[in-house]
């Protein structure tokens, strides 16, 4: 199947989507965490009369409008982007997908706007308490919209609530609730929205870091790494758990990407948690895909099990058990998923057929078979596999979701690190006189973001190659134009945006150097 | 008890709010006329700050309503979402473009270290000025006028053109609407600009502005009205599901519902009073005249095109593969459970409403201008 289509179509595409929401991303985070900070910054001001407290607001309220802008701007491009270059994927399950995505305008865009507006204009037209409210509605509102697309975005990872229905051949919701409350939804809005926090915390720490290196500012630098490590611990421990619980809920919904992100290729009984790892080529292959050995190898026994399962013994599957199948462990190897799937596809053929000649009996018969609980589970379940031609295609890249996971982690470790000596050091006032860790936490920022990214990396890349787990391949939900055409766009996005990225860097270094405004 | 809710009904239901979200944007669109001024209505930086100052704190709306427009299309007519947007592609590219590089030009354009300098990004609040409302206008047409596609069996597009949208724009007809409604949101813009500045020479050139503006738009306007109205349209066969095309049926569409007909009439009074209030009266409350004629005229043109036995989104080469709000929509449960959603609406409508108010309570100045440090 997969030869008939065209790969560099299918490429471009990814490679446009990957290029939007990468940027967009750049942008989201900060925007996240650094509303909340605004807001318990005003809440000091409102509650104390502190004029000092305003002015540290409005300083961090100018580089968030700053960054607020280009982050509507590029998100704009992906909402769209899935009716132009993912037009096959937005038609079968729009009636799912496309339902939190109006919810998030309605509800989500429309809070952020107006009140954005008020916190920018309103500081001399409305009073004390309700610029205050609008600060907190900005927050509360960034918080919903990243709520919604997550639910969307999770529910791709894991498909729940709904069922197939022959006559228009695509599925459709039968439950809202199932579909907000996903197990992956939960994690993954909770994992994104504090490690947001933590992105911003890491930011107000090292650009008030900066400030007190040049022996500026310092009131304003000191009071705002007090806020912000504080903010950020919390969060950063936030992180690290609802971290850990997506890895879980992952072991159970896509244990072909959890295996991926631990290179792990034989199951184990007692399987140990690697740390640190290099990955080597083994020389050995599943299908055409590379097995990695591993060298350099830091393990902690057991973790893995216990981690997963809950016990010391579990048994955690591999790549090769997930691929060639394990009946000792209950695993169906995937040219088995494969049959199955290809036996649900002929029932709908068979089914569009009978449809099209009119007869309605064996038009009943079959579509009873769609209500029947042992076809959907045990063969409907598995419809994406029959669009691929080998097993090994299901397997994702091992080296990106390793790596990236492990540096993810890493560095969320390092942020706890970091705004515990933050707070430990305003405790003895002796942030001055430390300039290493100044210069530590000011270079701190872009590890921030890189570990922002290296999220979406693990969790998207991971996913390959489907678009809906277990249903849709990427391939199949792409539109049907040139690949010319979506490279031409790529390039477009990709130089207009970039050139938007240093504008913003620009304004923003400006800004930080003038420093607040009297 | 449960509440029996018809498949029709709700369809049609979502139509309306798709109408309604129309509507809002088209008026909303007064932002974009506003920017298509930029080069022409300001004398000097002073007026042009006043300019962008007055509409940077309204351009959020206008993009945000933008986007839950495409939201609510994609939920309730997934499969428009699909075929228009991976069909018609470089049309909406080129939208999005120019709505991407308005996002960062109010907030940036005044900025030190800017980089490209105030000129360029002035440059894309004009670019998209002009070209926004312009191709969203074409892009409404092809309601009415058709586009070049198929949908195969499993409901893929095939586009028939290689333009991928952009040959929309050599339909005379789409050119019209196009051109209406850029001279309708210029015309817009100038009443918007007049009732939120105060400013002597700027009030006298927004006067002189009207003018030059409001005879196009009810030219352009007019001539798509009549073209549509005295034209062939797309009708869907409610039992045998063919699309015909068939003369005059979107006048048998607006005269046959009462509704769209009430709409539409009471919209465009409103529309014309609001020119006489501006253009004879120099009242500044033109716009609000506009505005509430604006909102129905639009969704009276969408129902005309989605109601009753039509396609609203016609193909032109294979009329059997147009869109109908039957074949285009959600399941029940989705557009159902998406209803509940739509009820807040109202809500969401009462707090814009007020704090646009109390952040536009008084007239911009050149004091006000100077005292506050947030101004674009
Ligand atoms: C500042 C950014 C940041 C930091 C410090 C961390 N993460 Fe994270 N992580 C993300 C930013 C992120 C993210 C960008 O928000 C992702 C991508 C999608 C998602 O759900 O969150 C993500 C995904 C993600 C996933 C994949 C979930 C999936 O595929 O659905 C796992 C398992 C973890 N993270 C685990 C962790 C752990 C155990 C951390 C330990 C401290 C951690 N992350 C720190
Ligand atoms: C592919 C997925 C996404 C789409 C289609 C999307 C769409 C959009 C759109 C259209 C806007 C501009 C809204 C406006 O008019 O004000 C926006 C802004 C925003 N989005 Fe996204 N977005 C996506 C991913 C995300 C994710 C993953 C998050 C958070 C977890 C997020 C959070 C936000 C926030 C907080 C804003 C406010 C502006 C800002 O970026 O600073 N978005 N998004
Ligand atoms: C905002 C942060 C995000 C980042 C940084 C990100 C990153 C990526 C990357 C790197 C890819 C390319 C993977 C590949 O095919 O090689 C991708 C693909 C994709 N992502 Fe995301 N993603 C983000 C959020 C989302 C969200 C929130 C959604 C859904 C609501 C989403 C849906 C998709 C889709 C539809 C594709 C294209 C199909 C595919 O290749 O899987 N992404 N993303």
């Amino acid at each position: 199947m997969i030869e008939n289509f065209d790969l560099s179509l299918v490429n471009w595409s990814r490679a446009q989507f990957a290029l939007t929401a990468i940027y967009h991303w750049l942008f989201v985070p900060l925007t996240l965490g650094l509303s909340f900070i605004l807001a318990f910054m005003e809440t000091l001001y409102v509650r104390t009369g502190d004029e000092m407290w305003k002015k540290i607001t409005k300083f961090w309220m100018t580089l968030f409008g700053i960054n607020f802008a280009i982050g509507v701007a590029t998100g704009i491009i992906l909402e769209f982007e899935f009716g132009t270059n993912w037009s096959n994927y937005s038609w079968f399950v729009g009636d799912i997908f496309g339902a939190p995505l109006a919810v998030e305008g309605i509800l989500a865009f429309f809070l952020e706007t107006t009140f954005v507006a008020v916190m920018f204009f309103g500081w001399n037209k409305v009073g004390k308490k309700f610029h205050l409210a609008s600060t907190w509605l900005v927050a509360i509102g960034a918080s919903l919209s990243a709520l919604w697309i997550l639910v969307a975005n999770a529910w791709m990872e894991n498909p729940v609530g709904m069922a197939f229905n022959p006559d228009t051949a695509r599925n459709e919701m039968n439950s809202f609730r199932e579909v907000v409350f996903n197990p992956v939804a939960v994690d993954k809005f909770l994992h994104t929205v504090t490690s947001g926090f933590v992105l911003a915390s890491v930011f107000v720490v090292g650009i008030s870091a900066w400030f007190l290196i040049r022996k500026r500012e310092q009131e304003l630098a000191r009071r705002s790494i007090l806020i912000a490590g504080i903010f950020g611990l919390v969060s950063g421990l936030a992180v690290a758990l609802t971290g850990d619980s997506s890895a879980r809920t992952l072991a159970q919904v896509q244990p072909v990407k959890f295996a991926a992100m631990e290179a792990l290729y034989e199951g184990k009984s007692d399987a140990g948690l690697t740390v640190i790892g290099a990955l080597t080529d083994s020389g050995e292959k599943i299908g055409e895909k590379k097995v990695h050995g591993m060298k350099l190898k830091i393990e902690i026994p057991g973790l893995l099990s216990i981690m997963t399962t809950g016990k010391g013994d579990g048994y955690v599957p591999g790549l090769k058990d997930l691929v060639n199948g394990n009946p000792e462990r209950g695993i169906l190897s995937v040219s088995e998923m494969m049959e199955r799937g290809g036996h649900a596809r002929q029932v709908l053929i068979d089914y569009k057929m009978a449809k099209e000649l009119g007869d309605t009996d064996s038009m009943a018969m079959l579509a009873a078979r769609f209500e029947d609980k042992d076809f959907v589970e045990n063969y409907f379940r598995y419809f994406g596999y029959s669009y691929f031609d080998h097993p090994w295609q299901v397997i994702p890249s091992v080296p990106v979701t390793f790596y990236a996971f492990r540096v993810m982690v890493g560095l969320g470790f390092f942020f706890i690190l970091l705004f515990v000596l933050a707070i430990w050091f305003h405790r003895r006032k002796t942030l001055e006189k430390n300039t290493w860790f100044l210069w530590i936490a000011l270079f701190s920022i872009p590890l921030a973001y890189l570990a922002s990214e290296l999220g979406w990396i693990v969790t998207e890349m991971g996913r390959q190659p489907w678009i809906i787990q277990n249903l849709m391949p990427v391939h199949v939900a792409v539109t049907n134009i040139s690949a010319g055409a979506v490279r031409t766009t790529f390039w477009l996005f990709a130089v207009l945006f970039t050139a938007l990225l240093i504008a913003e860097i620009s304004i923003m270094v400006r800004q930080i150097k003038i420093g607040p405004k009297q | 008890m449960t509440l029996q809710i018809s498949y029709l009904f709700l369809r049609e239901y979502w139509w309306l709010i798709i109408s309604l979200l129309g509507g809002l944007l088209v008026f909303l669109m007064f932002v974009q006329g506003g920017q298509s001024f930029i080069f022409s209505l300001p004398r000097n930086d002073i007026q042009r700050k006043m300019v962008t100052y007055s509409l940077g704190r309204k351009w959020g709306f206008t993009f945000t309503t933008l986007v839950t427009f495409g939201g609510a299309f994609f939920a309730s007519f997934p499969l428009f979402y699909a075929t228009s947007f991976g069909g018609a592609y470089w049309l909406w590219m080129a939208i999005l473009f120019s709505f991407v590089i308005q996002a960062v030009a109010y907030e940036y354009r005044s900025m030190p270290a800017n980089v490209y300098g105030t000129r360029l990004f002035d440059t894309f609040l004009f670019i998209n000025g002009c070209l926004g409302p312009f191709l969203i206008g074409v892009t409404v047409a092809t309601f009415f006028t058709g586009s070049d596609f198929t949908l195969d069996l499993f409901n893929r597009v095939h586009w028939g053109s290689g333009w991928h949208g952009l040959e929309a724009l050599i339909n005379p007809v789409n050119l019209l609407l196009g051109f209406a409604v850029l001279f309708l949101a210029r015309v817009l813009g100038l009443m918007y600009l007049g009732n939120s500045i105060d400013d002597k020479e700027l009030t006298a050139s927004i006067k002189k502005a009207l003018v030059r503006n409001a005879v196009p738009f009810l030219l352009f306007f007019l001539a798509f009205v009549a073209a549509i109205l005295l034209g062939k349209g797309y009708r869907a066969d409610p039992v045998t599901g063919e699309v015909t095309l068939v003369k005059y049926h979107y006048l048998h569409n607006l005269a046959g519902n009462v509704v769209t007909l009430v709409l539409f009439a009471g919209g465009v009074i409103l529309v014309l009073v609001s020119l006489w209030l501006g253009i004879f009266r120099g009242s500044r409350r033109a716009i609000w005249y506009a505005g509430f004629g604006t909102v129905p005229v639009v969704i009276a043109l969408f129902l005309m095109a989605g109601y009753g036995e039509t396609a609203f989104y016609p193909s032109s080469t294979d009329p059997g593969s147009s869109l109908t709000l039957a074949k285009a929509s959600s399941s029940y449960f989705t557009l159902k459970t998406m209803m509940y959603v739509s009820f807040i609406i109202p809500f969401v409508v009462a707090y814009i409403w007020y704090a646009w108010i109390a952040i536009t309570r008084s007239r911009i100045t050149r004091e006000e201008l100077a005292g506050d440090d947030h101004t674009y």
